[in-house]
Parts: C-alpha cells; sequence; structure tokens
C-alpha cells in the first residue's frame, strides 16, 4: 500500500491500532477540503500493528489533547517537504476543558463560565483528578 | 518557616506540619491570655457566607472573630444570598471581598472555597464542601490529641461508626499520617468501611499502619483516642439502611469500663446517640473541649491569615 508523502502538515505515526479513527474525529479535519489519510493496522516492528494519519496543510494541533487520547503516538511536522519537529506525545500534566467532571455534588456543574482542570495522579494508571472536587478519572 | 498571611486554608493538606505546629503554638498562647488578642482584630471584617445551615462551625467562627475584637458580616443559609436569584460563587465572593479582610465559607458543592479563593483578593477559609473537606475541623481534631495526649506521633488511635461517608475521619487519617508510628482502628460496620483512597493515605504515610474490625468492645482496650462519628442521615439514600445501621455502635459507660485510664474520647459534634449521656460525665470525655479548642485555633487561624499573630505578644 502506497501513500503520497506530503509537503507541509503532519504525520501522527505509532498511533495505537484501532485509535485511528478516534483521533481523527477528534482533530475535526475538513475531509471536503483537506488532504487526509488514514491507514490502519500498518505493520509496526515495536508493537506488531499501528495506525498512522497524515494529513496536508494541517500543522497546528492540541498536543495535550493528543496525549491524552494516545499518549504513545509521535506527531511528524512536515515543512517544504522536510522533518522540521518530531514530538513523542505524553500524557499532560493538566488539562483543561478536556475532561468534563461527571461528579454531579462538584461546583463544575453548577458554577458558569468555570473550567474543567484535571491532573494527572498516576502516570502508570492513566488517573487524573478533579481540580476542584478530587474525583478520580481514567483516560 | 514563612508567615500564613493572606493564604487561604482550603484543605487541611494546604498547612506544613511546621505551619500547623505554629497554629497550635499560637492557639495555646491565646488560650493562656486570652486578654491579649481582644482587640487584635479590630478594625477587621470577616465575611461568613454560609450557603446551608450550620450551628457549631459558623457560630465557633463568628465567636472567634468577636473575641479577636473584629466585626462580622454574611448570611446563614443560602435564601439570605443572592444566590437565590442565580448568582455565582465567584461573583459572590468577588463582590464580598470588597468589603471584608478575610472570607468563611461554606457551600454544599464540592470545590466551592476553590472557586471562592481563585476570585478574592483576600484569605478564604473553607468551613466545609460539601461531603469533601473541613480543614478547621482538622485542625481542631489535630490541637485536642495534642493538649489531651501531649504529642501528635506514636498514638494508636481508633476511628468508629461511619467511616465511609464522614469526611472528618478521612481528613483527620491524612493528617495524621505525616507524624511517625500512628496506629490507626478502623471501627465500623460493613457498609460503612473507608474508602482505599483513605486506606492509601495510610500506606504511605511514617511508619503508620492500620488494623480493620467490626467489634468497637474489642478494639477499645488497645487506643490512646477513640474518635466517635455519627451516622448521618443525610449520607443514605435508604432510610431502612439508616435504620439498621445507626445504632451499630454506640459508646456507653460499660463499653468505658474496658478502655484504658488515659484513652479520650472525641467526636465532632453534633452527636446523635451514639455516645450516651452518660459518658460526658467520664473525665476520658473531651468532645466538648474539642468544640472550645476549635474556636481556639479559629483564632489562631484568623489572626495568622491576617498577618497578626505577632502584634498580640510585643
Amino acid at each position: 500500500m502506497e501513500v503520497n508523502s506530503i509537503e507541509n502538515g503532519i504525520v501522527i505515526d505509532h498511533i495505537r491500532a484501532g485509535f485511528g479513527m478516534k483521533v481523527l474525529q477528534y482533530l475535526d479535519v475538513d475531509t471536503g477540503r483537506d488532504t487526509v489519510a488514514l491507514i490502519m493496522n500498518a505493520q509496526s516492528s515495536k508493537h506488531g500493528r499501528k495506525d498512522i494519519i497524515k494529513i496536508e496543510n494541517l500543522i497546528d494541533v492540541d498536543m495535550t489533547a493528543l496525549g491524552l487520547l494516545d499518549c504513545g503516538a509521535t506527531v511528524n511536522i512536515i515543512e517544504g517537504g522536510r522533518l522540521t519537529r518530531k514530538v513523542k506525545l505524553e500524557l499532560p500534566e493538566k488539562v483543561v476543558d478536556v475532561i468534563k467532571c461527571k461528579n454531579p455534588r462538584c461546583v463544575t456543574s453548577t458554577e458558569p463560565s468555570i473550567a474543567h482542570i484535571f491532573r494527572l495522579v498516576d502516570p502508570s494508571t492513566e488517573e487524573y483528578r478533579c481540580e476542584y472536587c478530587d474525583e478520580i478519572v481514567r483516560v | 518557616m514563612g508567615s500564613l498571611k493572606g493564604r487561604s486554608l482550603l484543605e487541611p493538606g494546604d498547612f506544613t506540619a511546621e505551619e500547623r505546629t505554629m497554629l497550635f503554638d499560637l492557639a495555646d498562647r491565646i488560650t493562656e491570655e486570652p486578654g491579649r488578642v481582644s482587640a487584635a482584630a479590630a478594625s477587621k471584617i470577616l465575611a461568613s457566607l454560609f450557603f446551608e445551615p450550620s450551628t457549631r462551625t459558623r457560630l465557633s467562627f463568628e465567636t472567634a472573630m468577636l473575641r479577636l475584637g473584629g466585626q462580622v458580616v454574611g448570611f446563614s443559609e443560602a435564601a439570605s444570598s443572592s444566590a437565590v436569584k442565580g448568582e455565582s460563587i465567584a461573583d459572590t465572593v468577588r463582590t464580598v471581598g470588597c468589603y471584608s479582610d478575610i472570607t468563611v465559607i461554606r457551600h454544599p458543592k464540592e470545590g466551592s472555597c476553590r472557586v471562592a479563593a481563585q476570585n478574592s483578593d483576600v484569605p478564604v477559609v473553607n468551613a466545609g464542601d460539601g461531603g469533601h473537606h473541613h480543614p478547621t475541623q482538622t485542625l481542631t481534631d489535630l490541637l485536642t490529641i495534642r493538649r489531651e495526649k501531649g504529642r501528635l506521633d506514636h498514638l494508636k488511635i481508633g476511628l468508629c461508626g461511619d467511616l465511609k461517608f464522614g469526611r472528618t475521619v478521612h481528613s483527620l487519617v491524612k493528617a495524621m499520617s505525616v507524624y511517625e508510628g500512628i496506629e490507626f482502628f478502623l471501627i465500623s460496620p460493613e457498609e460503612l468501611t473507608v474508602p482505599s483512597y483513605v486506606i492509601r493515605d495510610i500506606e504511605r504515610g511514617r511508619g503508620c499502619g492500620y488494623t480493620e474490625t467490626r467489634n468497637m468492645g474489642a478494639a477499645i482496650g488497645a487506643l490512646d483516642v477513640l474518635y466517635m462519628t455519627r451516622v448521618q442521615r443525610e449520607r443514605f439514600f435508604n432510610e431502612e439502611d439508616y435504620i439498621r445501621l445507626k445504632d451499630s455502635y454506640i459508646l456507653d459507660a460499660e463499653k468505658m469500663r474496658g478502655a484504658g485510664r488515659d484513652m479520650i474520647v472525641m467526636h465532632p459534634l453534633p452527636r446523635v446517640n451514639e455516645i450516651a449521656a452518660e459518658v460526658d460525665a467520664d473525665p476520658r470525655a473531651v468532645y466538648f473541649k474539642q468544640a472550645k479548642n476549635g474556636m481556639y485555633v479559629r483564632m489562631a487561624l484568623i489572626l495568622a491569615l491576617l498577618g497578626l499573630e505577632e502584634e498580640p505578644w510585643k
């Protein structure tokens, strides 16, 4: 299978197999305009199988949110046909307005104009704690 | 150790063990020489924002401020506040901060005090945010243990009653776990055992251990401190469960006969029937002293957050 290389844009590599569609949905790219390639279940020497996304002309992406979606993935920034930056995604220490607190007793359920802030508790368990009520969620 | 001036107190972990010691030392000085501080906060105003009813906590804070010579403004239920008009906590606190020097807030929503602190130019003290934190109760409990036992380390502490929903117990365990050699005896019905995160606090503590038991009588003889809690009706979804469990762990004179001569009995109050009235006369029952200690520690806290702790002793 062959997918052309891109001149300007991003390549998200090492996405956990089966997660590519979810990542693509989050990125909310305009598939009517942008050139997008989603490769699923590609061979991976590290993980056996992986998904890959290539998007022409899109460079600005929220690495924090992407890190939450799949902290094992890598984002390659391509400019002028060359790899200019490579970012290994990690679980972010703090996420704002990405996870919504589900605790009905939390102040975020009633207070208007308040950001939903979560902080990483334990990377090994992928647990985050609500800044306000301490509710724990696993991403 | 730096001053606590301008800081807020939202949860028990906001102060280090050294900062707590400073507060307790100040509380001791205030207790010994109350006349020295009777005008220490003159010209200062405390805003007492109670969005849900409270008797002892509100009165304790307000009395503390009055005994420091300060003034108190505020409300004692949400119906008396602009919350009924739909005003946010952020706006209420920001506005009240224009009038007062320190704000005390109780609100049923968890984390409400953090919203308040983020929007306040004056120190904010959490007087209870739902079932979440009640840090001045924890300071009260620690001061009481320190006064009655002379130390905060190497103690056997029994926690009895509703250990699942009781926030005072969770906060006390967390706060005591920073001291060396604490052995907890967790005495509760099967349905009301402590959540796993409280156990984790003990396991991370400095040489702390715990024993879980269903039987108060079997544990009482080993204890230095017995901390009783109320089985709260409002924490149950089911009335039958409440009725079945509320009398499970009643402390009476007969059980007290099995306790050591130096053991103390504590309770955050109000009690329902978990401590029989006959125990009140026992010198080991210190729960009313504990309530008084709460006022002294709040006096110390107000002075420290306002940066006035040194003035009375000059």
